[in-house]
């Protein structure tokens, strides 16, 4: 790091770990049935076609068997029935954070998000629980044509862009999470960037869940159109409760021809959410999505961002970082899906176990037999803190055709004793120690990050650490 | 005002033991050198005295200015002014060596109070240059992919910017070519004091030639064998370890 890094203006977030009594007008109840989706259709005030799309939805999520085949047998441990689906006080976000209720606005204030907006980011959206509660974009890019709202107002005022892409990257059936998600989601963005538009700044969702028993499904639309660019950046927390919380996502990306995409995500759940997110971007000729993706807390993750590189020389990339700490597990990846020739794609993945903390890394990636010209790199590294901390790697690459090459790179290592015994020779705690190595290990990552997240990132790693040692 | 060691005896954990009753009194001010063959005990004894886990004390004593600090972790011994300039130090990969000293600088100041950014990095580049270290060293990452000499600079430029009352020079000597050897000298020489006792570790008399000791001490086999002044490193140079033992085992049999 140099002078000017050290400068930098530190984003102090007090952790999410707090949380203010809950009142809502509108609750759909406790457990999951067709009347739930009718009641969240009807709140809404939805058109027919989404609440058949909700009512099918639901159909298949029941109909499908948990994927414990493959995955964590925690996932038999959500009860669905005792779960609450929708809860919120209204349905239209406000455009002044004047107006946002005094303890959701002392929540999102306490997470430093009405702070960062007025610094760095050109619109943010802010969700509490199942709705946003606040949305506002810089004027200048509603001047240009950028939309950025919540998914219903996406789905109501913009159907002709809406209905193109919604449920086209992932379908409803992708998954058992993804079709929970398509039955019952609420919240999320949908952004549309119009040809030749290229965002300065990012905008942010910041996703936070204040109610015990909850589940929360934001559903979220990116459209990037010919040539545009556009950062999204999202954050999410949750307090402490006894029971079990549920936060299952749907995003889908679509970078028309020569688009940018990066999608950036700062994950901070506490220690009993179960985060079973569905993310896959489709990509058009020459245009690029990155995902950057950091995964601290909750029980269990599963997420595997996904490229589709549709198009001639079309690129995906993932970046990820994950932490699993006692009691949890980050089963993380990325899918990338070569479907055209010439496309590349990069995955880089860390990941971080502490104490019985468990980290997993699935990759996929396809490359068929009659494309020419494809590339993919994949390296993931582990880093395990104690004896009893775990990896695993599940790496499946199916690459036919003589014309595409692929590179695969895996490492184990274990921060040493001799290396903190150094440390601490120097003056620092072993907790100091082991969060510099720590950092030291994902810093190569942290750096794709912007400015703000990265030093966020890095006072998360030494909360995390600072609890792991003596 | 001294580091005092006291019929110090000390085992790997669970294993053979290293140190046998050993006995040093470092006062401030003064650089003592220990010599002795491989194997003797002399990073071991190091080591200790900085308190790592692979070993355990059974019975003697460390005192820093009156305070016995082996019931303190390594951090607390370091933060209380002690520093080992390591034989072997260690690579973090990662971390870059600005960040590094910066937070060892930072760990010693109290709570709440934050360092100088601008003052840190003008200390550091001047004691960076009297070590003829380049500039770009300070965003590499620590060790990593150091030649042995630039690793002994690197614990050379950490002592001069963590400023111990006690250090102890591992063998700071090992790896390096004469040139090399003389700044190193020319960097330590430089922070001796009469605020600093120095323990200066060499297998080999060449390093005592540019470092003058003011006391010299042999040890064999985990005890101090002999004490004297610099003329007795000259002495171990032209007869060396054997003629020690030899003494030795004369004065056992008599
Ligand atoms: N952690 C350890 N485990 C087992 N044996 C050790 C350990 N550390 C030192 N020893 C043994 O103690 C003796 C002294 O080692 P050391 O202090 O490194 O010697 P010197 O620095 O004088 O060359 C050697 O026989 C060495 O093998
Ligand atoms: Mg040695």
């Amino acid at each position: 790091m140099s002078t000017e890094v050290i400068s930098q203006i530190d984003v102090d977030r007090t952790r999410g770990d707090f949380h203010y009594p809950e009142q809502h007008t509108f609750d759909a109840g406790t457990g999951l049935s067709h009347a739930t989706v009718d009641y969240i259709s009807d709140v809404k005030n939805e058109p027919a076609w989404i609440r058949e799309f909700r009512h099918k939805a639901l159909d298949v999520f029941l109909s499908k068997p948990m994927p414990t085949n493959w995955a964590s047998q925690d996932l038999e441990n959500i009860v669905f029935e005792n779960i609450r689906y929708y809860l919120a006080n209204s349905q239209r976000p406000t455009r002044s954070w004047d107006e946002v209720p005094d303890d959701v606005k002392r929540t999102f204030e306490r997470l430093g998000i009405p702070e960062q907006e007025r610094k760095f980011l050109a619109g943010v959206e802010a969700q509490f629980d199942s709705e946003a509660v606040y949305s506002n974009m810089k004027k200048a890019l509603g001047d240009e044509g950028v939309i950025f709202v919540g998914s219903t107002e996406g789905l109501k005022e913009h159907p002709e862009i809406f209905k193109k892409w919604f449920g086209k990257v992932i379908p409803t059936g992708d998954n058992k999470f993804s079709a929970l998600n398509s039955a019952v989601f609420s919240g999320g963005s949908f952004i549309y960037v119009p040809p030749g538009v290229k965002l300065k700044h990012p905008l942010q969702a910041y996703f936070r869940i204040n109610a015990e028993n909850f589940g929360q499904f934001e559903r979220t639309l990116i459209i990037a159109d010919e040539g545009s660019e556009v950062m999204y950046m999202e954050g999410c927390t949750a307090p402490k409760f006894e029971t079990a919380t549920l936060h299952s996502a749907v995003v889908e990306l679509v970078a028309l021809k020569g688009a940018k995409i990066q999608y950036v995500t700062v994950q901070n759940w506490s220690a009993n959410v179960f985060n079973l997110v569905t993310k896959r971007a489709i990509a058009h000729e020459e245009a690029e999505v990155r995902w950057i993706d950091c995964n601290i807390g909750s029980r269990l993750t599963m997420k595997y961002p996904g490229v589709v590189l549709k198009g001639r020389k079309a690129r995906g990339e993932v970046i990820s970082i994950a932490l699993a700490n006692n009691g949890q597990h980050q089963d993380t990846g990325a899918k990338m899906i070569h479907a055209a020739d010439e496309t590349t794609s990069n995955v880089i993945s860390k990941s971080i176990s502490i104490g019985k903390g468990r980290s997993t890394y699935r990759g996929q990636v396809h490359i068929p037999k009659h494309l020419k010209g494809c590339k993919n790199n994949t390296e993931c590294d582990a880093l395990l803190i104690n004896s009893t901390s775990r990896t695993d790697t599940y790496p499946a690459i199916t690459v036919r055709g003589s014309g595409n090459s692929v590179q695969h790179e895996a490492s184990v290592s274990q921060v040493s004793a001799d290396q903190i015994f150094y440390m601490q020779q120097r003056g620092l705690t072993e907790a100091q120690a082991m969060s510099l190595s720590v950092n030291g290990f994902v810093n190569d990552l942290v750096r794709e990050f912007p400015m703000e997240y990265s030093v966020e990132l890095k006072r998360l790693i030494d909360l995390e650490m600072e609890g792991s040692v003596g | 005002m001294s580091l005092v060691i006291q019929n110090l005896h000390a085992r790997v954990v669970g294993g053979q033991e290293i140190l046998r009753g050993l006995n040093l009194e470092i006062e401030k001010g003064r650089v003592h050198a220990i010599m002795g063959p491989n194997g003797s005990g002399k990073s071991t004894l190091s080591k200790i005295i900085a308190g790592h886990p692979d070993y355990e004390v059974t019975s003697g004593e460390v005192l820093l200015d009156g305070t016995n600090i082996l019931p303190l972790s390594p951090d607390a011994r370091a933060r209380a002014g002690l520093f080992l300039a390591f034989q072997y130090p260690v690579e973090i990969p990662g971390v870059s060596n600005a960040n590094f000293i910066r937070a060892a600088r930072q760990a010693r100041l109290a709570e709440g109070e934050e360092l100088d950014a601008v003052d840190y990095y003008g200390e550091l580049y001047k004691e960076m240059d009297s070590l003829e270290i380049p500039r770009s060293f300070t965003a590499r990452s620590v060790n990593e992919g150091f030649s042995g000499g630039e690793k002994k600079r690197n614990e050379v430029l950490q002592m001069a910017m963590l400023q111990p009352s006690y250090a102890i020079l591992d063998e700071t000597d090992s790896g390096l070519d004469i040139d090399a050897l003389k700044i190193v000298a020319a960097g330590v020489n430089a922070q001796r004091s009469s605020n600093v006792g120095m323990l200066v570790i060499t297998h080999y008399q060449r390093l005592l030639d540019y470092i003058t000791p003011d006391v010299v001490h042999v040890l064999v086999g985990g005890r101090i064998v002999r004490t004297a002044g610099p003329e007795l490193a000259h002495e171990l140079e032209s007869k060396g370890y054997d003629w020690i033992r030899e003494d030795l085992a004369e004065s056992a049999s008599a």
